[in-house]
């Protein structure tokens, strides 16, 4: 999955984030107004590439998946823009955005909870052409059968309920479903989250074949680092709403520059033991601070070993730190330098 | 692993007929055939039904009409109801009239009342329910502070009352019962469809495209479909039962029609002596409304095994 990002970036990306912001009201007030507002997305900006994996790390309730909602336009973007292939997707009602919707599709995190159990997989997996008018009857049973055997379901389990398939097997129904309109991008949100390692990789193996068969561009979202960096031509950490840092794979995994993610990179597993022992972990103090009253400045500023004065009054913006490669983005003060040992003050 | 071996891996071991799954209302039938209470008590309404259906030819055979009075050996000659005997089998009434008949078209209006009234209120229950909790906001105020009001509304009064302006007869009566039946399942309806809201199929249902209308009918009536169903069979003696209240104060069928409730009202003034009189409408209304409240339960434990069911002891024998 190197195709694109060996290549000098040269066209439009496929879809461009601007500076969206997506705050849920908390609570009401005597006169009906919210009492306070949860900032789960606050100020993200990202392009998308075409024919690339984009990776979105972050802990749970960093914002990786109301993004990803707002993206798609599941949830109403409070402000900001996202633009797909050129057309604006925020503002669009929804009979407007219907037909926007089979150039983007998305796959769930719960391969139990995003099919309906009362439905025959054919009639799910064949909704969206049911939904978009494209195909019925026989024609509609025969390309179900296609994309059901184009992601390793057998096609006569087309009158089966979800209820006798596996998590991995639901997982498969669940990408044939996002496949069927051939869209461009495909937003998985935790995709294999929910299902055992194996599985996980013959998933993976799924996505990454149908990518190159499909000329596919992905957004994946994943709070486990290793999955990312083995899918992901390009990364972006999350934190509290805001995007952190944003590099090439093997670029963010070499030096992060961000503390966030040395501390994200240094807490995944490795597999070999003898280097697990070598490795320093770094310890966040502390609690992820509450999106409903983030704090001032950095967001990462008060669980920051490097934290200074000066983070927790200006908010760093997202720039090229040193003599990084160009599309290595880190939004911080006092980025983490080559062979620095992070460590609690 | 490359795709071709992910597919045999997958399809290796199944058979290659064509795979038709069970759907849950088909496993559902499955373990209520094995509730014997359940059946019996199907086969029991089969019956009824079936005398219901066919009660001309009953009557016919029997040799009297319902609203047929026999003058001579139907009533004492101290004006009182005959005992059952050979001219008939389950006695005569205060009027002369064949109680055998006479009940035997009761079942008519019972079930003819008991289903429409139930259809009806499951219906209005359903899309009221079903909008309430799908939209939520302002719709769910209004709706649901709407089945509130319905809920506690006093029903005998009401009817009364509305019987003494538009008279009584069928029509009212199944419009009454239906009226007061639909919160009810109104309410359960809008809980079940507010959990369903949340489930990811809907959202993925959204993330195509899918509209609100073909995402209700589409993804949220079929998870609704056996809380129905369960609903409905309850509430059908509850409706019949209704019908029973209703004619008994005069409000219901308009007599010489028989029906349950208005042979027990008429059996009153006699009860001391002409049990027969009491003992056979009450009797048939029992039968009906326990095997349809037995049928019930078979039905709720078949399409949810896993809740609790109202009598323990049938689970330890149904599982030894």
């Amino acid at each position: 999955m190197t195709t694109a990002s060996t290549e000098p970036l040269i066209t439009e990306p496929l879809l461009q984030v601007r500076d969206v912001r997506k705050y849920f009201p908390v609570g009401r007030g005597l006169l009906g107004g919210a009492l306070a507002e949860v900032k789960a997305v606050d100020g993200v900006s990202l392009d998308v590439q075409r024919g690339e994996t984009f990776g979105l790390v972050g802990e749970t309730g960093c914002g990786k998946s109301t993004l990803a909602r707002c993206i798609t336009g599941l949830y109403p973007v409070t402000s900001g823009h996202v633009v797909l292939d050129g057309t604006e997707l925020t503002g669009l009602s929804r009979r407007r955005l219907r037909p926007l919707r089979r150039q983007m599709q998305m796959i769930f995190q719960d391969p139990y909870g995003s099919l309906n159990p009362r439905r025959r997989v054919g009639s799910i997996i064949g909704d969206p052409f049911a939904v978009h008018g494209v195909a019925s009857g026989a024609e509609r049973r025969r390309r179900v059968q296609e994309l059901m055997s184009l992601v390793g379901l057998n096609p006569e389990h087309y009158n089966r309920f979800p209820a006798e398939f596996s998590g991995g097997q639901r997982q498969r129904i669940g990408v044939a479903r996002a496949l069927a309109l051939h869209p461009e991008l495909i937003v998985c949100d935790e995709p294999v989250s929910a299902l055992d390692v194996s599985i996980q990789a013959q998933i993976i193996n799924l996505l990454e074949d149908l990518q190159d068969e499909l000329k596919l561009t992905y957004i994946f979202i994943a709070h486990d680092l290793n999955v990312v960096r083995h899918v992901s031509d390009r990364v972006a950490v999350m934190y509290l709403g805001h995007i952190v840092e944003v590099a090439r794979s093997e670029d963010l995994y070499t030096l992060p520059r961000h503390p966030y993610s040395a501390a994200l990179l240094s807490a995944s597993s490795v597999a070999d033991p003898d280097e697990a022992e070598q490795k320093q972990r770094i310890i966040l103090r502390g609690d992820v601070p509450s999106p409903v009253n983030p704090p001032s400045g950095c967001p990462f500023h008060p669980r920051c070993p490097k934290a200074q004065d000066k983070c927790v009054v200006e908010p760093p913006p997202l720039e090229r730190k040193d003599d990084d490669p160009v599309d290595h983005l880190a939004a911080c003060h006092f980025p983490v330098q080559p062979g620095e040992v992070l460590s609690q003050p | 692993m490359t795709l071709t071996s992910v597919e045999t891996s997958v399809t290796g071991t199944e058979e290659q007929a064509a795979i038709e799954g069970r759907s849950p209302l088909q496993l559902a039938w499955a373990r209520l055939r094995q509730d014997r209470v359940a059946i019996a008590s199907a086969v029991i309404l089969v019956l009824i039904v079936l005398i219901a259906l066919f009660a001309p030819l009953i009557a016919s055979a029997v040799g009297w009409s319902p609203v047929q009075q026999d003058r001579t050996t139907g009533i004492s000659p101290e004006g009182l109801p005959v005992a059952p005997g050979s001219a008939h089998w389950f006695g005569t009434d205060n009027l002369g009239r064949d109680i055998l008949v006479r009940t035997v078209y009761g079942a008519r209006v019972s079930l003819l009342v008991g289903v429409v009234a139930t259809v009806a209120a499951s219906v209005v229950g359903v899309v009221v329910g079903t909008l309430a909790g799908y939209f939520g906001g302002w719709v769910d105020v209004a709706l649901a502070r709407l089945m509130d009001v319905v809920l506690s509304f006093p029903f005998l009064l009401f009817a009364i009352a509305l019987v003494s302006i538009v008279g009584p007869s069928l029509a009212v009566s199944v419009g009454v019962i239906a009226f007061f039946s639909w919160a009810s399942i109104g309410r359960i309806v809008r809980g079940q469809t507010l959990s369903i809201r949340q489930k990811e199929y809907i959202e993925a249902a959204r993330s195509l495209g899918a509209g609100d209308f073909r995402i209700m009918v589409v993804d949220v009536l079929p998870n609704l479909v056996a809380p129905v169903i369960v609903l409905a069979s309850l509430l059908m003696p509850t409706a019949i039962v209704f019908e029973a209240t209703l004619s008994f104060l005069g409000l219901g069928v308009v007599p010489p029609t028989p029906t349950w409730g208005n042979m027990l009202a008429d059996s009153l003034q006699f009860y001391s002596v002409a049990w027969w009189f009491v003992v056979f409408p009450g009797v048939a209304l029992l039968i009906t409304t326990l095997t349809f409240n037995l049928l019930g339960d078979g039905v709720r434990d078949a399409l949810d095994p896993s809740a609790e069911r109202l009598f323990s002891t049938r689970r330890k024998r149904g599982r030894r």
